[in-house]
């Protein structure tokens, strides 16, 4: 009885929490279809009819169309340029295979410590004066270095669990530097690729501080900062700023929900602050 | 927010055996190309980070505007101006009390749902991503869904409910804002506190249960134990990010009404967007990183005594 009582406390701890986490974004849902009006009778009650006037108000005015390449290219930027490069020297770092490996782990773990807060002025300042402001490629670099130490470690724990046999055995065949990182290292950690891949991914698409500070010009705006400037101008219209919030939502939870197992196993072992 | 931190035992991982490294031998004679391989990540670290980073050093002494290369040393005149600025006094209390909050309440609850999920391995997977989704968004837009149907006085929650918005009161405006942070953050101390937990050994807790330990005294004399590195790796972390919170502050508040909510990541940010006094944000930056210096190096020691033991 106690047993069973106990059991029911704990599930509905955790309904309640999930709950807390739903219950806005479940506000958003429901209030993107409502016009102005029914909103402000009230924010729970269910909208009259589903029509989507809301999204294409706000896909017009928010500028998701360009926000939204902006975004793929600063995001594929920051991807392709982390997957690269730390997998490359995660593989020479996890087998200790240039003698100053240890300087180079104590380089990325200060690194990693080193905030947003104590670069972004002097860097905002020579990006500008070379003209490259407003430009998501060069976003997308300078965030892909800001995760670069993070990913480099999981790179290497991935590369730690190769057999170092079965690259002896590689190179005994004559098979040079680069066709045993393409053809027989990078098979392997695909894993560890895919989990750095929506992490780093994760964190660009949402990065905040350095985008908003980069691309100030509206051509160059990522989605959510078109959404940001849009809040200037129907911060009344609650519907179509829902509308907005739902249309950025959804894609990122797909991608979530999609690689969950990735995100939360990469979470778990790596212990990631987004 | 986007400080990363990698597990604590990435250094200390055992060395290949050293019949594996004479084995290696032959690869040590392509040092060139793996010198080249490592490069691409360490350079562009260098040049986008830590060089930028010295300039930082260089600037909080100068009267910099940001703007072209002109400037003067002042010495310490910026640290002078912004140690007597009640602003900062403000805003070094504010990040204080965010400390003070995301040290208890966000751990309070990820260590409960994590105990709660470790023996329901059915339903692990299904609150996981529950949780963590509000923790995938973006804070742009977990800031303005709370701003415009949650804490809005005209058409959201509260103006329902009949309660004036926190974000527009000096008392609550630090508090709504740390809200909105801490419900989009727990979730992620959920998972990694569950992993943690995981990594339990199993003889350890049946041992504790078949000495008749209730499940309590498993959670506080087994599992809490076990995840004490984690524990205290995630506090640092806290620790660190509570002195450079910024994301959810300018976006609900803008450090307001009157300075109400500031906190050193806005105030930064307004000496270097607002009025152009880049070496004062730079000085305002070192003082952030400070703090957080201070809880790494801490950290490192507490962990080199606990291995020590």
């Amino acid at each position: 009885m106690t047993r069973s009582l106990k059991q029911l406390t704990g599930h509905l701890v955790l309904a309640v929490f999930g709950v807390i986490a739903l219950v806005p974004l479940l506000l958003v849902l429901i209030n993107s279809f409502k016009t102005n009006a029914e909103v402000l009778e009230s924010p729970f009650g269910l909208p009259a009819h589903v029509g989507f006037e809301n999204f294409f108000t706000a896909w017009t005015y928010g500028g998701f169309g360009p926000g939204f390449l902006n975004s793929v290219l600063l995001t594929g930027t920051t991807v392709l340029v982390v997957l690269i490069c730390s997998s490359l020297a995660g593989y020479v770092l996890a087998g200790q295979k240039v003698r100053r490996w240890p300087a180079i782990m104590v380089y990325f773990t200060m690194a990693m410590t080193v905030p947003i807060q104590l670069f972004i002025f002097p860097l905002y300042s020579v990006v500008a004066s070379l003209d490259l402001t407003d430009s998501p490629v060069v976003v997308g670099v300078i965030l892909a270095a800001v995760n670069m130490p993070f990913a480099t470690f999981m790179m290497r724990t991935f590369f730690l669990n190769v057999p170092a046999e079965l690259e002896e055995a590689a190179l005994m065949d004559g098979v040079s530097t680069f066709q045993l990182v393409t053809r027989v290292l990078l098979p392997l950690v695909r894993p560890g690729l895919i989990t750095v891949g929506v992490i780093v991914g994760l964190n660009a698409w949402n990065e905040f501080l350095i985008s908003s500070t980069f691309l100030q010009n509206p051509s160059a705006q990522t989605l959510t900062l078109g959404f940001l400037t849009m809040n200037g101008t129907f911060s009344t219209d609650i519907g179509t700023m829902m509308a907005g919030a739902l249309i950025l939502i959804v894609p990122v939870l797909a991608v979530f929900i999609a690689l969950q197992r990735y995100v939360v196993d990469g979470m778990a072992a790596g212990a990631v602050k987004g | 927010m986007t400080a990363n931190l990698a597990p604590p035992a990435v250094a200390a991982r055992p060395a290949r055996p050293p019949a594996a490294r004479t084995r290696n031998a032959h690869l040590r004679k392509r040092t060139a190309i793996n010198y080249a391989l490592v490069a691409p990540a360490l350079v562009l670290s260098i040049v986008v980070v830590v060089i930028p980073g010295i300039l930082t050093l260089l600037f909080a002494f100068t009267d910099w505007s940001g703007i072209g290369f002109d400037f003067a040393f002042v010495g310490v005149d910026n640290f002078r101006e912004i140690l007597a600025d009640p602003v900062f006094a403000t805003s070094l209390t504010n990040n204080i009390t965010w400390l003070v909050l995301f040290l208890t309440l966000p751990a309070i609850v990820g260590l409960l749902t994590a105990a709660l999920l470790l023996r329901r391995k059915r339903m692990r997977t299904f609150y996981q991503v529950i949780f963590l989704m509000p923790y995938v968004l973006a804070p742009v837009v977990n800031a303005l869904i709370w701003q415009t149907i949650i804490y809005n006085p005209n058409g959201g929650v509260f103006g329902a409910l009949g309660i004036p918005s926190p974000t527009a009161s000096m008392q609550t405006s630090l508090y709504a804002a740390a809200a909105v942070d801490m419900w989009h953050y727990w979730g992620f101390l959920t998972v990694v506190y569950l992993g943690a937990m995981r990594q339990t050994p199993m003889d350890q807790v049946e041992a504790a249960v078949v000495d008749g330990a209730s499940g309590w005294g498993v959670f506080r004399h087994v599992y809490l134990p076990s995840i004490r590195p984690t524990l205290m790796l995630m506090g640092v972390m806290t620790v660190i990010f509570s002195f450079l919170a910024f994301d959810y502050v300018f976006l609900l508040t803008q450090g307001g009404p009157a300075h109400s909510s500031e906190v050193m990541g806005t105030y930064a940010y307004a000496f270097a967007f607002s009025s152009f006094e880049f070496g004062k944000a730079a000085a305002v930056g070192i003082i952030m990183s400070f703090f957080g210096l201070i809880a790494s190096v801490v950290y490192t020691r507490l962990s080199r005594a606990e291995l020590m033991r």
